[in-house]
């Protein structure tokens, strides 16, 4: 498992990702290789908890933004939980809390996505 | 007579995450200044930026410096790189409406992160280097 990635599992047939440390273009690509993955295997839908990333950059979250793009290709969704203030403010200022949703915790994630 | 301003000055060689030392070095200079965890993490990921920036568009091997001028009232951030400079008129506000689904590049998000972040922020460019310096003032 990459460095980026702490934990994956499923619940209620979404597929959560936990993440630990710096969204770069490293930690970026190691998320979308696990949704582009699943999404291959028939999963639609993506949460990611990001308690352990306090620090992104514009590179790693453009990344999301391609993810993003391929779920609308196959219906599908993604949302964040347990984000840090100011990575919540670059969601927004970048406009993905347009495409997908902030959730505060994992059971409001997971019942709100 | 007046008062002399605190500088702190970094070096950073063009490697992978070397940002990471320039955010560190804020918190600090943040932690000392007393400011919020907001305006710290304003400050961090404004400064992650333009170091991207002046690392991936400098197109130069040279250092890029970074000077903390700790003001009464304000921080100013310089990232001064070395490179081929950059004509800000040419660099498109990005959109998410414009890149999804639409065959367009993700990035290119770096001047607007710093613009929303940072209080004021100023470019000055030319063939021999790009110094950006960014203002976030003190909330009393």
């Amino acid at each position: 498992m990459n460095g980026f990635i702490k934990s994956t599992k499923e619940t209620n047939k979404i597929v959560i990702i936990e993440t630990e440390g710096y969204l770069n273009n490293e930690g970026g690509e190691a998320v979308s290789a696990i949704c582009y993955e699943k999404i291959n295997e028939g999963q639609n839908k993506f949460l990611l908890n990001m308690a352990g990333t306090k620090v992104v950059n514009s590179i790693g979250v453009s990344i999301l933004i391609e993810i993003i793009e391929k779920l609308q290709e196959v219906d599908g969704k993604i949302g964040y939980y347990n984000l840090a203030p100011i990575v919540s403010k670059t969601f927004n200022i970048m406009g993905l809390t347009k495409y997908s949703s902030v959730f505060e915790t994992e059971e409001e994630a997971v019942n709100g996505l | 007579m007046k008062k002399l301003v605190p500088v702190v000055e970094l070096k950073l060689p063009i490697l992978p995450n070397m940002e990471l030392i320039a955010t560190q070095t804020a918190e600090v200079i943040a932690n000392h200044m007393d400011l919020s965890e907001e305006q710290s993490g304003e400050i961090s990921m404004a400064l992650i930026e333009a170091c991207i920036n002046a690392f991936e568009h400098s197109k130069t091997e040279n250092n890029v410096f970074i000077h903390f001028l700790i003001e009464e009232d304000s921080l100013i951030v310089k990232v001064i790189d070395q490179g081929i400079g950059f004509d800000k008129t040419k660099v498109e506000i990005p959109k998410i409406e414009n890149k999804i689904g639409k065959n367009e590049r993700k990035r290119g998000w770096g001047l607007q992160l710093i613009q929303a972040l940072m209080d004021s922020v100023e470019f000055e460019s030319n063939g021999e280097g790009t110094t950006v310096t960014m203002k976030k003032n003190i909330k009393n």
